[in-house]
């Protein structure tokens, strides 16, 4: 009889440690620290990048407007 | 399409896209981490190429019907651009991937489809080079310009999403929506793409009266021509 409790217990026991098995994953998603760059943006070295980058854009802009007034000019002189 | 609102209006769409796009917050995500904001940069490179092909077949239809060898050179130019985009789509996918998947070129459905794609269109190009007489290759172009639109949406959006990929979006892989937990992303990403259409027709746009000038002679040759007609009927 106390053979049998002590069976019926550890199958429960097993039960409950599957179920905690179960949310294991997402125990380990919720601990996961995912690595970004934030001593770069703590740093403010950030802002030297997008300075870089809007650096380039704007020459790219310029370039393209240089390019529309040339182009402008030609079909001025098309005309006449 | 002279006036210059627009054009400002993509300075001004870009250049908040880039600001935004390295300083806004972004999602956490492992393998990915940062180079999640490339999704600002890379992305809107193939909504340009899309929306410049689009063009690009609406101008052969109407060329199909006016026989007017300016719808062609719309086609041929809004061609030529979106194939720059195409080119800078598939080059910025591949170093993203070298980072993400590991290796540049991994064969994955994707990849192959947006490479097929392009060779549609450089094919494009290179049948127009092989035909000396102006209408014959306006007129051959534009059938297979349509031809090529029918191909490249299979390869790109169809084929890929059937297929295991490892790009986003496809074969049961979460696409920009998952990543895109709290909105703050669209918040950039819209804009950026807005502006990379509004560079896109700019360029063309250049390009086109760029030809317009070079090719005058051909141009008024043809209304020369057609004015004889009318005098004659």
């Amino acid at each position: 009889m106390k053979n049998k409790t002590s069976k019926i217990n550890s199958i429960s026991l097993c039960k409950y440690l599957l179920t905690l098995l179960l949310f294991l994953p997402f125990l380990g998603h919720a601990q996961q620290n995912v690595e970004m760059a934030d001593a770069f943006r703590s740093n403010g070295k950030i802002y030297v990048v997008v300075l870089v980058i809007c650096t380039i854009f704007a020459g790219i802009i310029l370039f393209l407007v240089f390019l529309e007034r040339k182009i402008k000019r030609l079909e001025r002189n098309q005309l006449n | 399409m002279q006036k210059s609102w627009w054009k400002i209006l993509c300075v001004l769409l870009l250049g908040y896209s880039i600001v935004g796009g390295f300083l806004f917050t972004a999602p956490h995500l492992p393998i990915i981490h940062e180079t999640i904001r490339n999704l600002y940069f890379h992305v809107p490179m193939w909504f340009s190429m899309m929306t410049m092909f689009t063009v690009s077949l609406v101008y052969s239809i109407k060329y199909l019907r006016s026989n007017n060898l300016k719808d062609d050179l719309f086609a041929v130019q809004f061609i030529n651009i979106g194939l720059l985009f195409g080119t800078l789509g598939l080059i910025t996918g591949m170093e993203w991937a070298n980072f993400t998947w590991g290796e540049p070129w991994s064969n994955d459905p994707k990849q192959l489809g947006a490479a097929l794609s392009m060779l549609t269109y450089f094919a494009y190009i290179a049948l127009r080079g092989s035909i000396a007489d102006y209408d014959k290759k306006a007129k051959i172009s534009a059938v297979y310009n349509i031809f090529a639109f029918a191909l490249m949406i299979p390869f790109i959006w169809i084929l890929p999403s059937l297929a295991d990929s490892l790009h986003p979006g496809s074969g049961g892989n979460a696409g920009f929506n998952a990543y895109d937990l709290d909105n703050h992303m669209r918040l950039v990403f819209y804009p950026a793409v807005i502006g990379w259409i509004l560079m896109g027709v700019w360029i063309s746009s250049l390009m086109i009266r760029l030809n317009l000038i070079d090719k005058k002679d051909i141009f008024n040759e043809e209304q020369n021509l057609k004015n004889q007609f009318d005098i004659t009927l």
